[in-house]
């Protein structure tokens, strides 16, 4: 390899490794000597990426292979090929720690391959928040079967049975005479284990061997600094967006002016005299512009002159008149509501019954970066660098979009902006491949900030109606609730028939998808319930920018704010305590879900611990008009998330004068099982907090009836340095009943702490000034407005 | 076009282009410069960040023919090999989830600490306020500049 390129250890890795069925045997036969040819082409001034020249086809790495995943190398160092990406919350440092202790090498001694398509198995990439919890699974199993394998061929080489044989640092000795030993490379290095993994699927993956017993993970449990800090420090890393290409040029995309409109005609002369100018590109309603520099495709795209027909109907009602939309919309669908014990008995004879009604606007990805991606259409096949968390999902559905076999399409996974869901890289992904296959040369995408802004997808609006029942003791006797989401046509991820270009060259699926409106996941026991879930339509669902796709758990934060401030509006009735009243309402525990409320009840014990809770019932004390306009309070939400559970605290300094809220301290007790890398995990969950905290105090898509108007930082604020806490506290809590059970599992990381935030920061405003915000999110000019409502 | 000197990172390049070309993509595409991001072309989220004469500046909304001065961007940041105390406060306090907006938080920090050597939370605060994070990693990079401030008056 050329070290003048200085690309990230991964990707030379993997282009190493290109083309694995061929040219990873031909590199392992020939012991580590380079044997893909690297064409490296210097265009004037740039730092030009190798293109691997291998022509490819690229099969599936297959994941029945123990070499698809492993590889030993003869200096006794070994790389790990997973199908997963990392979008910054240290998963790939996390599965390097799993596999070492499975394979019994030290961390520092390995490297790790993720998610380029014909380097490492399909895993899927990322989404769900369940790297650990499921695909580590099978990382570990297959690191566990080399290990067996290698103790195997150490027992005939060392003529010692397998029982009598110690291993360390990928070395094999006998038990009773250390110097006799082997080395892993002694006995692999540079060549096939040529062992078959059997399983239905990539998840089953296993071999023969166990994975070992929690109490002898060495490696996991360690706080190890994660490898893909310094070279984003240092400027070191090459991104996606930094790939160059030789003969590469850059488009820029012209958008519909308002929803829904239809293009007339393109004025090609306002453009063709521009610098650099090469084509404009048009299909349907979709129209990029392709020049030679990236300033001259911006300045081309901003000139054109296109004549476009609006649509004779508004696309959909303005922001502000979104909710009585949504309220008064006949559902295109409602889910079976869940029901248990008789709701409208207990609501009629309960001695108190409240009502409450919240709304959560469309809220966006709106990534730092902006979606970008580069496809080189080379030897007639598709190679796109991108940092799309589904970099096999893209691989296919472009091959579909394109009508290419998929063995001619592979995409390099590199690193790239947030990663929460279903972003707009899958979009720029297919727009790079559709120009590169009709430009026949590689073309880079790059959307603005406004395009990211208005046009990525967003975690859908949703209006929630609740009604609770007391009895004369304050106790919880029924519960209702009804919730709206207008998440109709909901799309789904890389799909050729969603993504952006495909709709707006009026490309469809037979049928929209169904979207969702989804019910709560604490688990409280209230006797009677009735849980319904309704989704809306907008007028338009094509081709509009209020397209709604996954943001971090996509329906969690709205869902949790709704339920878990309405159970404090209960608690606030009944005079109780918030955290005493939930414990309350766990404790009633029926035998099927001990396991759920015992780790409830462990997070809300730990975080009130942490935080120093006294217990009294919301509001607090009212703060005399002498005492400045400062008022403090405290909030608390808990939630699981699939199988994490997170409690979350918000102390809050409310401005009566300005109507700003500081979230001034944070506390989360949060509960995912084994914990692989507990720095690691802490500054997730932190991060996902915050996340979680500007979705609550600033982030909303505003529109009017034509187009979306919240297109940039001023337009659409989002969480800056003066909104952060004085001080965030993360409790890492194992509520498991049987903590120390050698197969504890691992949960997800990325979404527990995210989910309870709006709603924590709503208890802790309604504690701190007795007034509940039950609109989302809580920018000052709403809160100013409910105080003075409230006051007159 | 016409021929603009850039001095960048302690050397001097000379790049024919038309001179209202935004010195970012100068940067990126003729100099191949990797630490300098586009994040939103307006001036307003930081990522693009570079120092010219100590002064952080927004080089997206910053013409190339206007950078006269000396440029350091988070590639020229280390000195003989060794990285900035701010870089490996970074690393010591674990800072980046993705990383994207790094560059324009570490450099935009290296000019604070530059001109306050010992700044207050409120002036760490109001010093880098401008500068965006969509991974919310704000709590960690106040950790880590102060932890450069404490370090650089041991």
């Amino acid at each position: 390899m050329n070290k003048t390129l200085k690309l990230p250890q991964a990707l030379e890795d993997a282009l190493l490794c290109a083309n694995h069925s061929t040219s990873r045997r031909n590199f392992l036969k020939s012991s580590g000597a380079l044997v893909i040819a690297v064409g490296v082409n210097a265009i004037p001034g740039g730092k030009v990426l190798a293109q691997a020249a291998a022509a490819g086809p690229y099969p599936d790495p297959d994941f029945l292979e123990l070499d698809t995943w492993i590889l030993l190398h003869p200096d006794n160092t070994a790389t790990f090929f997973v199908g997963k990406t990392d979008g910054g919350q240290g998963t790939g440092t996390a599965f390097r720690q799993m596999m070492c202790d499975e394979l019994d090498i030290a961390y520092d001694k390995t490297s790790l391959v993720m998610g380029s398509t014909d380097a490492t198995p399909d895993q899927g990439g990322s989404g769900g928040s369940d790297a650990i919890e499921r695909d580590g699974w099978p990382m570990r199993r297959v690191a566990a079967e080399a290990r067996r394998v290698l103790l195997e061929l150490a027992s005939e080489h060392l003529d010692t049975p397998v029982a009598e044989l110690a291993v360390s640092n990928a070395t094999v000795s006998v038990r009773t005479d250390p110097a006799k030993s082997v080395t892993y490379a002694e006995l692999v290095g540079g060549q096939r284990f040529d062992i078959a993994l059997q399983g239905d699927n990539i998840n089953a993956t296993r071999g023969v061997a166990s994975v070992k017993p929690v109490n002898e993970l060495r490696v996991v449990g360690q706080s190890i600094q994660r490898y893909d800090v310094p070279p984003k420090v240092d400027g070191s890393l090459t991104w996606a967006s930094d790939v160059k290409l030789p003969g590469m040029v850059h488009a820029r995309n012209v958008r519909p002016p308002v929803a829904g409109a239809v293009l007339k005609s393109i004025d090609a002369s306002s453009v063709d005299e521009l610098p650099g100018f090469i084509q404009v590109v048009s299909r349907g309603n979709y129209v990029a512009v392709i020049c030679e520099r990236e300033e001259q495709a911006i300045a081309a795209a901003r000139k054109l002159q296109a004549k476009w027909e609006p649509p004779a109907e508004a696309p959909f009602p303005a922001s502000d008149d979104l909710f009585n939309f949504m309220r008064s919309a006949v559902p295109v669908s409602s889910r079976e509501p869940v029901l248990q014990g008789d709701p409208d008995a207990a609501l009629a004879a309960a001695n108190r019954v409240i009502e409450a009604d919240y709304e959560v606007p469309f809220q966006g990805h709106t990534a730092i970066g902006p979606a970008h991606a580069l496809a080189d259409p080379s030897n007639d096949q598709m190679t796109i660098y991108s940092n799309d968390m589904k970099s096999y999902g893209l691989r296919n559905g472009v091959a579909k979009f394109l009508d290419m076999p998929r063995d001619r399409v592979r995409v390099i996974y590199m690193d790239g902006p947030q990663v929460y869901g279903r972003t707009a890289a899958d979009d720029a992904g297919f727009e790079a491949a559709f120009l590169a296959h009709e430009l026949g040369r590689p073309v880079r995408v790059q959307w603005t900030r406004d395009e990211e802004t208005a046009w990525d997808t967003k975690g859908p609006a949703y209006t929630f109606r609740m009604r609770g029942g007391l009895d004369a003791d304050g106790n919880v006797v029924a519960l209702e609730y009804d919730a709206r989401a207008a998440d109709y046509n909901h799309v789904g991820y890389n799909e050729p028939d969603t993504v952006l270009i495909a709709q707006l060259m009026g490309i469809r699926p037979a049928n929209p998808a169904s979207g969702n409106a989804a019910t709560p996941s604490s688990h409280y026991a209230i006797p009677n319930q009735r849980m319904t879930g309704r989704v809306v339509s907008l007028p338009m669902i094509w081709e509009t920018p209020l397209r709604t796709g996954n943001l971090r758990d996509p329906n969690g934060p709205q869902v949790t704010f709704a339920f878990e401030s309405f159970i404090d509006e209960l608690a606030a009735v009944a005079r109780v305590d918030p955290i005493d009243f939930r414990l309350g309402l766990l404790e009633g525990s029926n035998e099927g879900e001990m396991f759920l409320r015992a780790r409830s009840i462990a997070t809300i014990r730990a975080a009130a611990e942490a935080y120093g809770w006294d217990s009294r019932p919301s509001p607090n004390a009212p703060v005399p008009d002498h005492q400045g306009p400062i008022l403090p309070g405290r909030g608390i939400a808990y939630t699981y998330r699939n199988g994490t559970v997170a409690t979350t605290i918000a102390e809050v300094e409310v401005n009566r004068e300005s109507g700003r809220v500081w979230v001034k301290r944070l506390v989360c007790a949060h509960d995912c099982g084994l914990v692989v890398n507990p720095t690691g995990l802490r500054h997730t969950v932190e991060c996902a907090m915050l996340h979680g905290l500007s979705r609550a105090l600033w982030e909303e898509v505003r529109f009017d009836n034509e187009k979306v108007t919240s297109v940039d930082w001023a337009s659409h604020p989002s969480l800056r340095h003066s909104d952060t806490p004085e001080s965030i506290d993360v409790v890492l809590v194992n509520g498991d009943p049987n903590p120390d059970r050698p197969d504890l599992p691992p949960y997800g990381a990325g979404e527990g702490s995210h989910k309870p935030m709006i709603a924590a920061v709503a208890n802790a405003i309604y504690d701190a000034t007795g007034v509940r915000l039950r609109r989302a999110p809580f920018r000052r000019e709403r809160v100013l407005a409910a105080l003075q409502a409230s006051s007159t | 076009m016409s021929v603009v000197s850039l001095r960048v990172n302690g050397k001097t390049h000379e790049v024919d282009i038309d001179p209202t070309t935004p010195l970012l993509y100068v940067l990126r595409n003729d100099l191949g410069l990797q630490g300098p991001r586009f994040g939103c072309g307006l001036g307003q989220c930081g990522s693009c960040t570079v120092i010219v004469d100590g002064v952080a500046t927004r080089s997206c909304i910053t013409p190339a023919s206007r950078a006269g001065g000396e440029i350091t961007t988070l590639e020229g940041l280390a000195k003989d090999g060794q990285l900035d105390p701010l870089q490996q406060a970074w690393i010591d306090e674990q800072v980046p989830q993705c990383g994207y907006c790094q560059n324009g938080q570490i450099l935009t920090a290296r000019a604070l600490l530059d001109r306050n050597p010992n700044p207050t939370d409120a002036e760490i605060r109001e010093g880098m306020e401008g500068v965006l994070c969509r991974c919310m990693t704000y709590f960690r990079i106040q950790a880590a500049i102060k932890r450069a401030a404490r370090e650089a008056g041991e």
